[in-house]
């Protein structure tokens, strides 16, 4: 079943056409990593699928709702404001910052929304919230602030987070990258833990082994084009494309 | 000199001291905010007159506004104002601008990371505002607005220029009488216990927001 489809999506900054026409696919419960050089347009595709950015031209397709479709003049047009904002509710983002809330208990940062948005209970989301965390190994911080933790500890907060929302695909923009090498391990655990439980991902990463073990599909991404798209096994042994090869040369050697 | 008299009047100038100040408090917070949104805004139409509005409070000299107010409004639309009125409403205006751009560096100092968070959690703008942003700029805006609310308790002083009977105007008045300099060393005190209960509520107040940072 099609979680997500994006169709021939543009997107430029003053000018700068940073995605030139993406096009892809994510199947329930499949892992997508995309990887790719820095500048080469993943982590803007990653917001423009979470409405953090507006393309410029394409379509999205999110768990059978149209998020956005091109009118006739080839210009982007978004479903109203109410939609939007329902099929917002499908996706979780995890952020390489982590941006948890500083002012709100670990605990609180986890059922903010839960209680806000999806009117839950306080006492069914803070029962949701302390499962997860025990699923994140942190069910003693629920009462410590986000300045207490250490980074890996914080992005696993920020994906418990993202889960108590119940989302049908979690995205992830580089959810290491802004930790020491000894902490991305447990973060890339977690993502592999919540893999075997088929939970739908998207992970921009710069993690090639991680990328090759875990992900079902892998999406070579350069200069705001799909390079290369296929199973970890076509990509990584036999890309077709010299840039894709060039890119994993070093990691192939290393 | 009769000191019993002296003190009795001084305590009661005080009191009108104390109302400039929480008047001005009361108004020009909420006001501050206003103007502070008016600056951010991305109409132009809004954001300039908003910013010719700080650059004239905060360019011009409270005492000249406060004349303004008092002497000036009467001739250029016949509105004659109690010079206690003239008085706070100079001041509200005036302390207006000066919050309103504490709160806009409070409010641009937020990381775009946190309404992107509650964008992404599904937050109104209403509840990422409210909830999330306003906060974390309380807790960022303290420091400046003690420095802000220790001048205004000097600033009062000002309106004896207008005639409002506050804590120097009664001062001036009885050392110019009398010729004894012993009501300024009582003013100077006053006025240090006034800034010392400020200075310290601003202290606990940064003590129970420093749970997070």
């Amino acid at each position: 079943m099609q979680m997500l489809q994006a169709k021939d999506i543009y997107k430029g900054f003053d000018g700068v056409e940073v995605l030139k026409g993406i096009s892809f696919q994510v199947n329930k419960g499949d892992v997508l990593a995309i990887i790719g050089p820095s500048g080469s347009g993943k982590s803007t595709l990653l917001r423009c699928i979470t409405q953090l950015e507006r393309v410029d031209r394409g379509e999205i397709t999110i768990c059978g709702e149209q998020l956005v479709k091109d009118s006739a003049g080839g210009q982007a047009v978004y479903s109203d404001k109410k939609t939007c904002a329902k099929i917002g509710l499908h996706l979780g983002l995890v952020f390489q910052n982590f941006n948890l809330f500083p002012h709100f208990s670990v605990l609180r940062n986890i059922t903010e929304a839960p209680v806000r948005v999806l009117k839950q209970s306080k006492q069914q989301a803070e029962s949701t919230a302390r499962d997860l965390l025990s699923k994140m190994g942190l069910a003693d911080k629920a009462d410590a602030y986000p300045h207490q933790l250490s980074g890996g500890q914080q992005q696993r907060v920020s994906i418990a987070r993202a889960l108590a929302m119940n989302p049908d695909i979690l995205f992830f923009d580089e959810p290491t990258s802004a930790l020491d090498p000894e902490l991305t391990g447990e973060i890339l655990k977690v993502i592999r833990e919540l893999a075997a439980e088929h939970m739908t991902m998207v992970v921009v990463t710069h993690e090639m082994k991680f990328a090759r073990d875990v992900a079902d599909q892998v999406i070579f991404m350069d200069d705001g084009i799909i390079v290369e798209c296929g199973t970890p096994e076509q990509v990584f042994q036999s890309a077709q494309n010299e840039r894709t090869r060039l890119f994993l040369s070093r990691f192939n050697e290393g | 000199m009769n000191y019993q008299v002296l003190l009795s009047q001084m305590l009661e100038s005080t009191l009108m001291t104390l109302q400039l100040f929480f008047s001005t408090i009361l108004f020009a917070l909420p006001l501050g905010f206003l103007v502070a949104f008016g600056r951010m805004s991305r109409f132009k139409i809004i954001s300039l007159p908003v910013k010719a509005y700080i650059l004239l409070m905060r360019g011009t000299p409270l005492m000249l506004q406060l004349l303004f107010f008092f002497y000036a409004l009467k001739p250029l639309t016949g509105i004659q104002l109690d010079r206690n009125v003239a008085a706070m409403l100079a001041f509200a205006l005036n302390y207006a601008a000066y919050f309103a751009e504490i709160f806009r560096g409070g409010m641009e100092s937020i990381p775009m990371g946190q309404y992107e968070a509650s964008k992404v959690l599904g937050f109104t703008k209403q509840q990422t505002f409210f909830r999330v942003v306003l906060p974390q700029v309380i807790k960022r805006v303290i420091p400046p607005m003690g420095n802000e609310f220790i001048t205004l308790v000097k600033d009062t002083s000002l309106a004896s220029v207008i005639g409002v009977v506050e804590l120097l105007k009664v001062t001036s008045d009885w050392v110019s009488t009398t010729t004894v300099m012993t009501p300024f060393i009582i003013a100077a005190v006053f006025y240090l216990v006034m800034n010392g209960i400020v200075t310290r509520c601003f202290t606990v107040a940064e003590k129970r927001l420093g749970y997070y940072r």
